[in-house]
């Protein structure tokens, strides 16, 4: 009964601006109607502010996700190159971190992306083959000023993907709206490729990552293998650094050094022929532990072998942006790999499944729109009966048909007006109460204003559904009959 | 004395549930002068509020002639009744004169609304201030007695500067001491404002208190035919 007091005191403080006014007008007419049936108006208003806010919440909520996930899609690199195979799960998996693991591809295939010199420096520092040093990589004339990342991916900690990589990702990434922001530390530094204290074991971790599994700088962690509930490495990391929020799927990731990440057990790739000088060499994996020394030392491990190497993808920034395209033929044309765009992957997926789920949930709360509306013609069609004294008395005052039948459309618009306006208030206020946790999430920033552009047609489109409601009453109060309605 | 209402020859008959239909009246002349307040008494049943409805243009009828002020309203559309109406006519009815959902005040204004279609509210508050419920501007009808309702009706009929004001028993529901103040209201309003009053009644006393008093069984022809 809150609502009718509500409705009644709304209505009487209008009461004063209307006496100084001169001429009393049809809308204020309708909202006297409207108030008299305070809480028959109200919960019709109401159900129709539900409509609009699950309609402006749906739009929303897909905007925010829209949002994420382009703005995701390129952090930096223009790029995925991965395993033959779907470029959509390349990208999830390199980009968002996300998905069934994949295949991966030779190290010799990264090397292609490398100059001469850095390929010679490899195999001299690794062992490989001699003749990888006779030539350039394919690729290479593509990336020029550019950059090639690593990532070998498929381990865990807790459920958090394991990325190992090179220091370059913290060096060459961007991140924010422009894409201009390097990553930053809430404490500590990127790894290194190697220091005295942690030898080839340091680890960054990303914001959630620090957060959820209560980690941070000194901290030591083991990656599991596999999924998030395989069985243990027993090479730990010590992390180094934890990154700040970036509001990109980094945050949920832990970052090792691609080195360490090598010696861990099992990732070395088997190779059917040993070379000679390998007797010479220690196993792959530490030394005898109780010679640990305090101070890390280059060859207190055996690094593997470029034949033993994979990674499984590569972020890859073009010099040029123009040289992109022929880039992806020249790599798809290959036989090992494939590039993907992640920004056209993500769009193709958005508008593949995305869009048409967004579009579901849509047509559904349309729906509940048109209930809504229905509600209202049931609401002002129930009361014509006790309307047709009211409508027969105006008519006798000098009211026209078509006057007694612009109030009733009138009031069936205020009903949907307000609706309309106090559903956009709900739905905008419940997405600025979350409006931090979207940010964390996703880091995309919503405030009270952000709207999605199709909201505009929300008020134009409630208003014709509140006129198609409004017809029968209002055709129902064209056609009342004065005579009988007032000798009764 | 310029007429103000000249009924000639009027003809209204409604159709019967059971089929045929009834001839409800037939009067072949009706006169009411300028400023004139005439009492027309009839029995219950005898067509007096559908007299009134047709002098109000509220309804059509088959035969016959109603000229006010000069006027064939027969020949008007049901617009240009619609806007006759609002500018020459005051109305006030027996009953549930009130629009609900508006204080006394807004009931004055929309009948100016209506009318005119300027709502001063100082004629408004005037024409409350007359009828003795200046101090009820604000009230809703359901807050009012009936014939306090009916003050505001009056009221209202007069909003609009009508130039003739038909009451259809104005009194029937009031108490008889409310009954003699309506009815006092009625005539004083009129009177200053020169406005002719027809009113129909079935109650002789009231009638009685106006100066032309007629019979509408002596001037219906429809009467005994019917019966
Ligand atoms: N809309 C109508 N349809 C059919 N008959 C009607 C209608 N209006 C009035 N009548 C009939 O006309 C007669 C006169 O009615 P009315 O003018 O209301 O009488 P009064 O007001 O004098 O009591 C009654 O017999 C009534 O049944
Ligand atoms: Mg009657």
């Amino acid at each position: 009964m809150d609502s009718r007091k509500y409705g009644v005191i709304l209505c009487q403080s209008n009461i004063e601006q209307k006496v100084s006014k001169r001429t009393m007008n049809l809308i204020q007419i309708a909202w006297r109607n409207f108030c008299h049936r305070s809480l028959s108006s109200i919960l019709t208003t109401l159900s129709l502010a539900l409509g609009v806010g699950l309609v402006v919440l749906v739009l929303s909520i897909y905007g925010v996700i829209n949002e994420a996930f382009t703005r995701n899609a390129s952090v930096g690199y223009n790029l995925v190159v991965g395993p033959k195979g779907s470029p959509l799960q390349l990208t999830l998996n390199s980009v968002f971190y996300l998905s069934q693991p994949i295949e991966n591809l030779p190290y010799t295939e990264y090397m292609e992306f490398l100059s001469e010199a850095e390929r010679s420096e490899m195999v001299d520092r690794f062992g490989g083959d001699e003749e990888l040093k006779q030539r350039g990589g394919r690729y290479a004339p593509f990336i020029g000023d550019g950059f090639v990342i690593p990532l070998a991916l498929g381990d865990y900690f807790g459920e958090f993907r394991v990325v190992g990589t090179t220091p370059l990702f913290f060096e060459k990434l961007r991140h924010g709206p422009t894409l201009e922001q390097t990553f930053t530390f809430s404490s500590g530094r990127a790894f290194q490729d190697f220091s005295e204290e942690h030898s080839y074991f340091e680890a960054v971790v990303g914001s959630r990552v620090a957060k959820e599994m209560n980690v941070g700088v000194g901290d030591q962690f083991f990656p599991t293998h596999g999924d998030p509930t395989g069985h243990g490495h027993d090479l730990g990391f010590t992390i180094v650094g934890v990154m700040d929020p970036t509001g990109t799927p980094n945050d949920r990731a832990a970052f090792v050094n691609l080195e360490g990440f090598y010696l861990m057990d099992g990732h070395a790739k088997p190779i059917e022929e040993t070379t000679a000088d390998d007797s010479e060499k220690t196993p792959q994996g530490k030394l005898s532990p109780d010679l640990e020394p305090k101070v890390a030392k280059r060859d207190d491990y055996r690094l593997l072998s470029i034949p033993e190497r994979e990674v499984t993808s590569l972020l890859v920034r073009t010099g040029n942006i123009m040289f992109a395209p022929s880039m992806q033929n020249a790599i798809n044309e290959g036989i090992r790999s494939q590039a993907a765009a992640p920004v056209g992957e993500i769009n193709k997926l958005m508008g593949l499944i995305v869009g048409p789920l967004k579009n579901a949930m849509l047509m559904i709360t349309l729906i509940t729109c048109v209930v809504a509306a229905v509600g209202i013609l049931v609401s002002i069609y129930n009361s014509m009966n006790d309307r047709k004294r009211d409508i027969a008395v105006m008519r006798a005052l000098g009211a026209r048909r078509s006057t007694v039948t612009t109030i009733i459309i009138y009031e069936s618009l205020l009903v949907a007006t307000i609706g309309a306006i106090v559903g956009w208030i709900l739905a905008h206020a419940g997405i600025t109460a979350y409006s931090g946790t979207i940010e964390d999430q996703t880091g995309v920033q919503v405030g009270f204003f952000t709207t999605s552009g199709n909201e505009v047609w929300i008020l134009p489109l409630v208003i014709l559904l509140a006129l198609i409601a409004a017809l029968l009453p209002a055709w129902s109060a064209y056609r009342t009959d004065v005579g009988s309605n007032l000798s009764a | 004395m310029k007429v103000m209402l000249q009924i000639t020859n009027l003809v209204k008959s409604f159709p019967q549930p059971e089929g045929g239909s009834i001839k409800v009246l037939d009067v072949p002349n009706l006169q009411v002068n300028e400023g004139e307040h005439v009492a027309l008494i009839g029995q219950s049943g005898g067509g007096k509020t559908t007299l009134l409805h047709l002098i109000a243009g509220l309804l059509t009828p088959d035969e016959g002639s109603i000229q006010i002020n000069g006027i064939e309203l027969t020949k008007l559309s049901e617009q240009g009744r619609d806007r006759f109406r609002a500018g020459t006519i005051g109305y006030v009815f027996q009953t549930f004169n009130l629009l609900p959902a508006f204080t006394a005040l807004e009931n004055v204004r929309l009948g100016m609304t209506f009318g005119s279609g300027v709502a001063e509210s100082e004629r408004a508050i005037d024409l409350l201030e007359r009828v003795g419920l200046g101090d009820r501007a604000h009230y809703r009808p359901r807050q009012l007695s009936v014939g306090q309702q009916q003050r505001v009706a009056i009221a209202r009929a007069m909003a609009g500067k009508p130039r003739i004001l038909l009451a259809d028993e104005p009194t029937a529901n009031v108490d008889p001491k409310s009954a003699e103040t309506v009815l006092e209201l009625i005539r004083e309003t009129c009177a200053e404002e020169k406005v002719a009053i027809l009113m129909v009644t079935h109650d002789l006393q009231i009638a009685s208190q106006f100066e032309r008093v007629d019979q509408l069984d002596e001037i219906n022809q429809a009467v005994e035919r019917s019966r």
